[in-house]
């Protein structure tokens, strides 16, 4: 318990996906204008990384990685198919974001109106791969630790999102040099957030 | 209809316009995620700019070739399919050939797939376009995406650890009169922050690329 609490804390403040690999930045940068959206936008990654994580970890372990596939077989034991590993997660990820599509068409319309365009574009967000290709590196050992780190970078990229989104609304009002407004500032500024996220390196449950 | 030549200046323009005015990172936003990441050496960026090239070029082409028989509902997975082939490819080839830089680029040869620009550049330009257009056009972004991640990875290098693809180019007397390495520039945060001063001289060169909102 205490290790999945760990793992949890840990892709949040010290491996943010934002902060400390820069991933799902188009998506970041690009729908950072208002809170509202970028609340929107985030709680759909922490769930499409809360199920794709966990889903590959099992494909990872069970079919793809070498000898994985010897539940079927001793005959399977020297099998390697993790040159597969990139088509089959990106296969995989696109599958679920249309799944969850679906789903919240059915159960909630009024978010999924408001998501409107952003649920197809998660599959192309580079942090929900990026959450399968750090899972399958650093070898996790069960299916309970892929999904703390699953939703752990999720509600990281959330914060992360959601933090420069109110930043840049209160940066409307303020005199920025005209070259730097917009693109540039918001740069600077998610360089300046990682600065005060780097304060967490070395915490430990 | 007359025959084209092979670099007309419709053409040339295809080539060019990404590295300067229409460049995929400091104009359009696309594909940041990669050019932070990997940008601490100047080896590693020059690696992750020659894989995107190849994929981007060859990408462009094989879509542009498939255009008219690729069914518009599914042509999203048919592009992540052919891109995800191609990294595959240039994965091993980087894992046979350079595997000490294919261990420090970890993930990120894998994330070329998302990377957005090859899709947005599939999308916006291959699927209506001739083969050899479309392949200029994926060179001419895949190198303007390229120069953006040298430059990011040049400065970074010499004031960071003061070595250029990995020889030492500050002289030993700077270090005796008290120079010292920036530590920070190490650090991932700084990444971002060079890019936002290289967007800042360029759009204080070119203001017509000023944002208005």
């Amino acid at each position: 318990m205490e290790e999945l609490l760990n793992i949890f804390v840990k892709s949040i403040f010290i491996d943010n996906m934002i902060f400390a690999y820069f991933l799902g930045m188009c998506s970041y940068l690009a729908v950072s204008r208002t809170v509202n959206t970028s609340v929107g936008l985030g709680f759909a990654v922490i769930f499409v990384l809360g199920f794709t994580v966990p889903i590959n970890f099992l494909l990872e372990n069970y079919i793809l990685g070498r000898g994985a596939l010897s539940w079927l077989g001793p005959q399977f034991a020297a099998v390697d198919l993790s040159f597969l590993t990139f088509i089959m997660f990106i296969a995989i990820i696109a599958a679920m974001v249309q799944l969850v599509e679906m789903i919240i068409e059915k159960l909630s319309p009024t978010l999924y109106s408001s998501l409107g365009i952003f649920l197809p574009l998660i599959a192309v967000n580079c942090a929900i791969l990026g959450g399968s290709l750090f899972m399958q590196e650093r070898n996790y050992a069960n299916i309970s630790e892929a999904i703390s780190f699953g939703l752990g970078s999720g509600v990281g990229w959330f914060l992360a999102i959601v933090g420069i989104a109110a930043i840049r609304e209160k940066i409307r009002y303020s005199n920025v040099p005209a070259p730097l407004r917009g693109l540039g500032i918001t740069f600077i500024i998610t360089g300046l957030m990682g600065i005060a996220f780097m304060s967490f390196m070395g915490i430990e449950l | 209809m007359p025959k084209e030549s092979l670099l007309s200046p419709r053409n040339k323009k295809l080539l060019t316009d990404p590295l300067g005015k229409d460049n995929p990172i400091n104009v359009q936003v696309l594909g940041i995620c990669s050019v932070l990441a990997i940008t601490v050496q100047l080896r590693t960026s020059l690696v992750m700019a020659i894989s995107v090239v190849a994929v981007m070029g060859f990408a462009n082409v094989i879509i542009s070739l498939l255009r008219s028989t690729i069914p518009p509902r599914i042509r999203i997975i048919v592009q992540l399919t052919v891109i995800a082939s191609l990294v595959i490819l240039v994965d091993q080839i980087l894992k046979a050939f350079v595997y000490d830089i294919s261990r420090q680029l970890s993930v990120f040869v894998g994330l070329i797939i998302t990377n957005c620009i090859i899709m947005g550049r599939l999308e916006a330009f291959a699927l209506n376009n001739k083969p050899w257009p479309s392949f200029l056009d994926g060179i001419g972004n895949a190198a303007g995406y390229g120069w953006v991640l040298l430059a990011v990875g040049f400065f970074r290098e010499v004031f960071g650890s003061g070595t250029l693809m990995g020889y030492a180019v500050i002289p030993q007397f700077l270090y005796d009169i008290g120079y010292e390495d920036n530590g920070l520039m190490i650090l991932p945060p700084m990444a971002l922050i060079t890019v936002g001063i290289i967007i800042w001289v360029q759009r204080y060169k070119d203001r017509r690329l000023i944002d208005i909102s």
